[in-house]
């Protein structure tokens, strides 16, 4: 760095940050004004959504399913949906707004983007059939695994049992093989070394 | 019958040269070739080869040169059940047809989440809003004047070995392990497009965006931020690949791959983190008990042997291997690897060849006598934290098998006495 900078770069206009700034935060920073309601998200989602995520984001095929899944994060098989995993609501307008449809990204107006995020929050139960998100109802959702996250914990958790001079000889009696990939079978067949 | 005659017949030679276009499948056949009788002159030397006699390309043939068509083997590959499409996807670089540290730019893992972004470099962007005293707007040709850092990184994908989390699933280490690549970026520190826009004083977390279709975002501590991030523009001394960012990414040393925003198009400071998608629902870590790490950025210890391994299995029969590797850590460079024949009873030192860099790619080598009889092969990488690479059992019972990322356990390999390796897990 140098003293007063380089001088490089110009300030950047309100349209232009307002172009491009459209993240939002769990805390509502970020918002755009609008609303939308879930019927009108209905109507949306099978319109733009449901040939992936199905009428009733249960997901088509090997697409994302964006509702149920309660009570399986502890399971075998974890289904991980907006109403089971996300923590933050904030997330789901951002993402949606942001990023969806896929293939049609930043095509969603604001009210659109509330309307079918309050679709998918009925689709997990989470509202009411007469629920219209907004920023004023924004902070009445209560997201079911908002306290399931916590901070990268390993340097408390593994560093300590991770390191020190591990074993270097006769460090086991035997060895067994007990797992074995090609008993799967699911690597593409090009990827193996060329035939001898 | 003079000595210059030309050995082939041109018929000959075209069906020699045309089959050995076939490329990889024919290297085994090629090599069986080397091996004569004894007593009878090899064909490689008593025989005059078309390369020897008649006129190669002119320097005018090859612009932007490729490998030659013997290497059309060595290539990415995807695995196409791993996702519902191609576009928000990954391949996977070979790492058993690579050696040294620094992987080729065409050879590069991708990740996309909205495919790869073409992008106009007349037509790109960086703009740094939020928590500043003077937001701005960078063009490509102000990026180019501020003051540069050349650097060796490794880049690996948070869910590189996820799919093995739950048992030995893909048959190669291309596949188990090469979300990963080594280049050399050349960028201007993430710090000083910072301090041109002047941070304020609440300034502790800045989110990057990228232009693509995903517009991908990741919160990242500003700490992180003015220590060693850079915004690169260059891999391996050219331009960035489209594939990956460019004309401008984010590098973020260390950490896992999905923070190193490509198409970087906008920094946000900010006094919290913004809880995106990718930092949520994704790549956060899910345990047995139900809750899920999040933030989990660095990349532990990690080390995988590439050859031999399943894709690069021992052809040579009894007699000297030439057994290698490669080996990483978020955090710091990597002192030591060991290596195990006999699936980890007893473990020799590694041979570290090439620069030994922070946060870096190493490459080690272990040359040992085959007796023909069947190996489990490991390595285990120590950091210059102290820190030793865990088994994956050692990770599954803290965490479960559902963490999907950030799996560094070790890699085991089992080879036969055929000399094809298998990958297995072991007791």
């Amino acid at each position: 760095s140098r003293e007063g900078g380089y001088g490089l770069g110009r300030e950047a206009l309100p349209e232009e940050i307002a172009a491009w700034d459209i993240d939002v935060r769990p805390d509502g920073q970020g918002l755009p004004p609008g609303s939308g309601d879930v019927m009108t998200g209905e109507a949306l989602f099978v319109e733009r959504c449901a040939t992936c995520h199905g009428d009733f984001g249960e997901g088509a095929g090997r697409w994302p399913q964006l509702a149920g899944g309660f009570g399986t994060l502890d399971s075998e098989d974890p289904v991980k949906t907006v109403g089971s995993f996300w923590p933050y609501l904030s997330t789901a307008i951002d993402y949606i707004h942001r990023a969806m449809p896929f293939g049609d990204a930043q095509s969603l107006t604001a009210d659109e983007t509330y309307a079918i995020t309050a679709y998918i929050l009925y689709l997990n139960d989470l509202v009411d059939e007469d629920f219209a998100l907004s920023p004023e109802t924004f902070a009445s959702v209560r997201m079911p695994n908002a306290e399931g996250f916590f901070d990268d914990d390993r340097d408390v958790t593994e560093l300590a049992l991770f390191s020190g001079e591990p074993c270097m000889e006769a460090c086991k009696d035997s060895v067994e093989i007990t797992m074995r990939a090609t008993v799967l079978d699911v690597t593409p067949d090009d990827g193996l070394a060329p035939a001898e | 019958m003079s000595d210059r005659d030309p050995p082939f017949r041109p018929d000959r030679r075209r069906l020699l040269t045309g089959a050995a276009a076939a490329g990889g499948a024919l290297i085994g056949a090629r090599m069986a070739m080397a091996q004569t009788a004894a007593g009878t002159p090899d064909p490689a030397i008593v025989n005059l080869p078309p390369w020897t006699r008649y006129l190669g390309d002119g320097v005018d043939a090859r612009p932007y040169g490729m490998p030659s068509q013997y290497e059309a083997h060595v290539v990415r590959r995807h695995v196409p059940w791993l996702t519902a499409d191609p576009i928000s996807s990954v391949n996977f670089t070979p790492l058993h047809e690579l050696d040294g540290i620094i992987t080729p730019n065409g050879l590069c893992f991708e990740r996309h989440h909205g495919g790869i972004a073409e992008i106009d470099p007349a037509q790109h962007r960086l703009m740094i809003n939020g928590l500043v005293h003077r937001p701005l707007v960078f063009t490509m040709q102000d990026i180019l004047r501020f003051p540069r850092e050349n650097r060796i990184y490794f880049l690996e994908c948070a869910a590189n070995t996820g799919m093995e989390w739950a048992g030995a699933q893909l048959n190669g280490c291309q596949y188990t392990h090469g979300m990963i690549h080594n280049v050399m970026y050349t960028g201007v520190p993430l710090r000083l497009l910072l301090e041109e826009a002047g941070l304020k004083g609440s300034a502790t977390w800045i989110l990057a965006e990228g232009a693509d279709a995903a517009a991908m975002t990741r919160s990242i501590p500003i700490e992180k931020a003015m220590d060693d991030c850079l915004v690169a523009f260059r891999m391996n001394g050219e331009a960035l690949r489209p594939e990956q960012g460019y004309p401008l990414r984010l590098v973020v040393p260390g950490w896992e791959g999905n923070m190193w925003i490509k198409w970087l198009r906008r920094i946000e400071v900010g006094d919290q983190p913004w809880g995106q998608r990718e930092e949520t629902s994704k790549y956060t870590d899910t345990l047995a008990d139900g809750r899920s790490r999040r933030h989990t950025w660095v990349m532990d210890a990690k080390s995988v042997i590439t050859n031999p391994s399943p894709q690069a299995p021992i052809r040579t029969g009894p007699g000297p291997v030439v057994l290698t590797g490669v080996a990483w850590s978020g955090r710091g460079t990597i002192p030591r690897v060991d290596v195990t024949l006999d699936g980890g009873i007893n473990w020799h030192r590694a041979r570290i060849s090439g620069p030994s860099l922070d946060k870096s790619m190493h490459r080690f080598y272990f040359e040992f006598d085959w007796d023909g009889r069947p190996l489990l092969l490991q390595s285990r990488a120590h950091d210059s934290t102290g820190y030793v690479q865990p088994t994956k059992e050692a990770l599954r019972a803290i965490r479960g098998e559902n963490s999907i990322y950030h799996n560094n356990g070790i890699q085991t390999w089992a080879v036969n006495e055929a000399g094809e390796a298998e990958n297995v897990e072991i007791s």
